[in-house]
């Protein structure tokens, strides 16, 4: 799909768009991250190219980057049923100036139903929550666990046992 | 010859029915219940020991195999399905992740079933073959009949306490 | 909804008092919690489902998974790309091959190697990827059978398994989790004797199908469990997210191996079968057609596959030959760094996607240049797939759950990663 998605992409959103590149043939747009469900939601739509299937939505921590640069990227992989064609949306989003604050974006369920669980998973592993989720909670760990383990600082052998038997007690 | 003989050969033939007629509860998580599946098949068939037909109620069975990784999540549940078996019961950790963790060093796995239950026999190997679990199905057999799965050995010495107690409650 | 006839118990005539506008409702009823914990028997993998049960309706369920989490994502940032394969295989466990497979070309995509991998390694990957599919898809319907009570049915696909798993490991050295695939090739050639030997099982696994097929097809115990359950639309579908077997069985032709090829699937003939209601049938024969369309694509592969070099050559992304390493100090030194500090894959990223046991299977690759991934996620096909279940299972009685999970084949390693 030579430039294809890139070009409708352009074509319909014009300047929310912020930088795009189509590094090893997959086509990549960046967008302004307060109006994600727009751009999705017109995506999903299109006519002419309709982006109706929601392959992945993850995230990725730039713990590092310079400081102009934002820390998180939530990454939106889509896919038309129609044509085939594929296109990558990213957001980037801020490390909060307070420590505890919780970088926030918008939720695309009412978009797709499968972003439900996604949504879930990027909340449990990355702390970045999705307003108007209507059921946040952890998914792959549990409720008790402190902290979100695939930030870059979260040290990758630090366990937070539940349960540990007593070794002298049969 | 005293009591004591008739009393161990009692234990004998009881260790004896014990180790032909296991129900296995088996505690599948992972990749290592490929292999549980085949053990069941007809080319290794785990039938020939006495183990063949698994009791899916914790209450009705006596061996625990816990097959494939036990993650922190897990734990309180894999210690409540060994707390609500009844005694005597045994457990094979099969697997290197059940053992001890296998590769994962991580956040979320328990390095080894054994950090909240207690387990009589070790089975390496990611996955192990079926012919290495059949022999450690063997070792635990022998196990048994020893009397050394750890409730068994748990059981003898609260008794011989008891027998001291007794003693030192008559005594001169 | 179906006619119930109401029958209360006790009473001395059971009259049918469907017909009898005064009579009572049914036994009063009120929701209560029931779970279906991690470890049960009829689910394949740990999945706890909190159900709310009225009687035996299911009113509400949330399926809470994450029981196996072992962190991949995690663990693969801290390997280098040759060390990540072992995790790779404990994905899909069931196929494993295929999980190598999806992420050795994620790599050498990044890479811009794709074109370059040896005709006869992209050949070998096709035969050992489908191979494990064949596999994959006979545990899913053996497994499903055995949930519904046909134990026979099991024990006919595991010695079918069996003999593909013998085969497998006299490729790769391993029956279940091989790691046989490198970056730029596989690690080994065949065994000489392994098409003849693949070929000569090609008619006793029809045998097993056959079988498998006349049990089931016109049984109608299998036939009522599973005819009409676990029905979801197209539009659902595409919305949750489902590839692979359950899409197809919805009717949508979606397949990546012809959608996207990769590898050489553009150079075999195969047919995509499809459902046409979206239940827990379609899902079972749509997963025995693509055992069929398999052994197709394998005996066109047995047929094209010429001898020729199985890995790439190239010294900054494979090993040097043995010889060259013992003896001469640049071989050596080009093992010693591709060992230590990995292939170096320049900065970017990527994503690739290939047809796995459960539908697309995708890796997202960030590389920072350095021999270790960034960032690599999974993009599991049965995660989609299962967040589903809570709607597929609200409104029908507890006996569906069972052939709805099963038939959607939830690998916990996929899943939770």
């Amino acid at each position: 799909m030579s430039q294809k998605a890139l070009d409708r992409a352009k074509q319909i959103l014009g300047a929310i768009i912020t930088s795009s590149h189509a590094h090893a043939g997959d086509e990549t747009v960046v967008v302004e991250t307060a109006k994600i469900h727009q751009v999705l939601k017109t995506l999903r739509d299109d006519g002419e190219i309709p982006f109706d299937f929601l392959v992945d939505l993850t995230a990725v921590d730039y713990l590092g980057r310079p400081q102009d640069q934002a820390r998180y990227e939530v990454v939106y992989h889509l896919r038309s049923m129609k044509t085939g064609c594929r296109l990558r949306v990213k957001a980037l989003l801020e490390d909060p100036d307070d420590a505890g604050t919780i970088p926030v974006i918008s939720t695309v369920t009412d978009l797709w139903k499968g972003a439900d669980w996604f949504e879930r998973e990027v909340w449990d592993l990355y702390g970045i929550k999705f307003e108007g989720h209507k059921d946040l909670r952890r998914i792959l760990m549990y409720e008790e666990f402190i902290g979100h383990p695939l930030r870059k600082d979260y040290p990758k052998e630090k366990r937070q046992p539940l349960i540990r038997r007593d070794p002298n007690d049969v | 010859m005293g009591l004591e003989f008739y009393s161990s050969k009692l234990a004998d033939a009881v260790n004896w029915a014990r180790k032909y007629s296991l129900f296995q509860y088996p505690f599948v998580t992972a990749c290592c219940g490929m292999e549980f599946m085949a053990l069941w098949g007809p080319k290794y068939d785990v039938a020939r020991f006495g183990a063949e037909f698994p009791r899916f109620s914790p209450r009705q069975a006596d061996l625990l195999i816990i097959v494939g990784t036990i993650t922190e999540r897990q734990g309180p549940v894999l210690r409540r399905i060994y707390d609500q078996m009844c005694e005597p019961k045994w457990t094979i950790a099969f697997g290197v992740c059940a053992s001890t963790g296998g590769f994962y060093q991580n956040y979320s796995t328990m390095p080894g079933a054994d950090q909240c239950i207690p387990i009589d026999v070790y089975i390496p190997g990611c996955p192990p073959r079926p012919e290495q679990v059949l022999d450690a199905l063997i070792m635990l057999q022998d196990k048994i009949q020893r009397g050394e799965g750890h409730v068994q050995v748990r059981e003898r010495l609260e008794h011989e306490a008891q027998q001291k107690q007794r003693l030192k409650v008559i005594g001169p | 909804m179906r006619e119930r006839k109401k029958m209360v118990l006790g009473v001395k005539d059971l009259i049918d008092y469907a017909d009898d506008p005064e009579a009572d409702d049914e036994l009063p009823t009120e929701p209560m919690k029931v779970n279906m914990g991690p470890s049960h028997p009829a689910t394949h993998g740990t999945v706890r489902i909190v159900l709310t049960v009225e009687g035996e309706t299911v009113r509400d369920a949330d399926v809470q998974v994450g029981y196996l989490h072992r962190c991949f994502e995690k663990e693969s940032e801290y390997a280098t790309y040759t060390q990540v394969f072992p995790y790779t295989d404990r994905l899909n466990y069931v196929s494993p091959m295929l999980n190598n497979v999806g992420y050795a070309l994620c790599v050498e995509k990044a890479l811009g190697i794709v074109d370059k991998v040896p005709e006869r390694a992209q050949y070998i990957r096709t035969i050992v990827g489908e191979m494990s599919r064949i596999a994959d898809h006979m545990t899913c319907c053996a497994a499903g059978a055995m949930e519904l009570g046909a134990m026979t049915i099991f024990f006919w696909a595991v010695k079918g398994r069996e003999w593909i798993w013998e085969l497998l490991e006299e490729i790769s050295g391993a029956r279940l989790t091989h790691s046989y695939v490198r970056i730029g090739g596989v690690s080994y050639d065949l065994p000489p004797s392994l098409p003849e030997r693949l070929r000569a099982l090609f008619p006793k696994i029809e045998a097993i199908l056959k079988d498998l097929t006349d049990a089931t097809l016109e049984n109608k115990i299998f036939r009522d469990r599973m005819d009409g359950t676990g029905v979801i639309s197209q539009a659902d579908a595409v919305s949750y997210g489902w590839t692979g077997p359950t899409l197809r069985s919805t009717g949508i032709a979606y397949d990546v191996r012809a959608a996207h090829p990769y590898l050489l699937y553009d150079r075999f003939d195969f047919e995509i079968p499809v459902g046409s209601k979206g239940d827990n049938f379609d899902r079972y024969i749509v997963r025995i057609d693509e055992i069929r369309q398999s052994i197709r694509i394998l005996k066109q592969a047995l047929d094209q596959i010429a001898p020729g070099p199985v890995v790439i050559d190239d010294p900054r992304i494979v090993l040097p030959p043995k010889q060259a390493v013992y003896n001469t100090i640049e071989g050596m030194i080009g093992h010693f760094k591709l060992i230590v500090d990995g292939i170096k894959v320049p900065a970017g990223e990527v994503y690739s996607h290939t047809e796995g046991g459960n539908g697309e299977l995708g890796f997202y690759l960030v590389s920072d240049g350095t021999g270790r991934p960034y960032r690599l996620r999974v993009r599991p096909p049965c995660f989609a797939i299962v967040s589903a279940l809570g709607q597929l299972i609200k409104d029908a009685p507890l006996a569906d759950i069972v052939p709805t999970f099963d038939m959607m084949n939830m690998i916990g390693g996929e899943c939770d990663r």
